[in-house]
């Protein structure tokens, strides 16, 4: 018991020690999800999320094509009326599931575009957590040209 | 260091609407070489933007972000916002750009 609380006092002296020195930013400090990025189906990403697959909201919408020509810029918006504190992006059929976790401030709208890879035809998740509740949006999405590999 | 990032903030009724586009392979680690060699994993995983040096949006990549990536976000905010974006990627390189909200 003690012993477990010695190193844990270590480690957390030696990861601020880290910060004050530059060697991990305060970017870095806010952790990045090894598990969830590394989750290779929606489940496993639903998991690190600690969440069992949302309800669909009408309230969100969920922009992208129906067709994707080339799989390796996939245009992808999502917004919402609801205040989203958090929102995913999960290609199911990806070798990683998850594509994109953004975190959204108070002052922040609702409101994100980007651009994904897809791998294949797929159905694409859009997540998103707000007043502590994830909830969700899909679409399939369907790819002419796969984005991932040779 | 890498190539700057294009930062584009315009302001209307209130609301800045800010695009960005980094320059980044954003490698999978699932593509081969000519010679069949794996490419090793390599790309942006943090994200952050600060506008008056307040978080304003911060994002989590995994691999499956295209390369060169695009962001379009929107806050709360004014004309004359200095907006300061920062990546970090897999290798620990880091980059830093300064725009204006006009």
């Amino acid at each position: 018991m003690n012993q477990q609380r010695r190193m844990l006092l270590q480690h957390g002296s030696l990861f601020s020690l880290m910060a004050s020195a530059g060697l991990i930013s305060l970017c870095q400090a806010q952790e990045w999800n090894q598990a969830a990025f590394s989750g290779k189906n929606v489940a496993d990403v639903l998991r690190t999320f600690n969440t069992s697959l949302p309800e669909n909201s009408e309230a969100i919408h969920f922009n992208a094509p129906d067709i994707a020509e080339n799989g390796a810029v996939v245009p992808v918006g999502i917004s919402t009326t609801l205040k989203a504190e958090q929102i995913a992006i999960l290609v199911e059929k990806n070798p990683n599931t998850l594509a994109a976790h953004f975190f959204l401030p108070e002052d922040t709208e609702s409101f994100v575009v980007t651009r994904i890879k897809m791998a294949e035809t797929s159905n694409v998740y859009a997540f998103v957590k707000t007043s502590g509740k994830w909830l969700m949006a899909q679409k399939e999405i369907k790819v002419t040209l796969g984005g991932c590999g040779g | 260091m890498s190539d700057p990032m294009r930062i584009r903030a315009t302001e209307k009724d209130g609301i800045v609407d800010v695009k960005i586009l980094m320059k980044h392979d954003m490698e999978t680690g699932l593509r081969k070489d000519a010679s069949g060699q794996a490419i090793p994993a390599w790309f942006i995983t943090h994200l952050y933007v600060k506008a008056q040096n307040k978080e304003v949006f911060r994002a989590h990549f995994g691999s499956a972000v295209s390369k060169d990536p695009f962001l379009n976000f929107k806050y709360r905010g004014a004309k004359g916002d200095q907006l300061m974006v920062h990546w970090t990627d897999t290798k620990g390189d880091e980059r830093a750009d300064e725009a204006l909200v006009v």
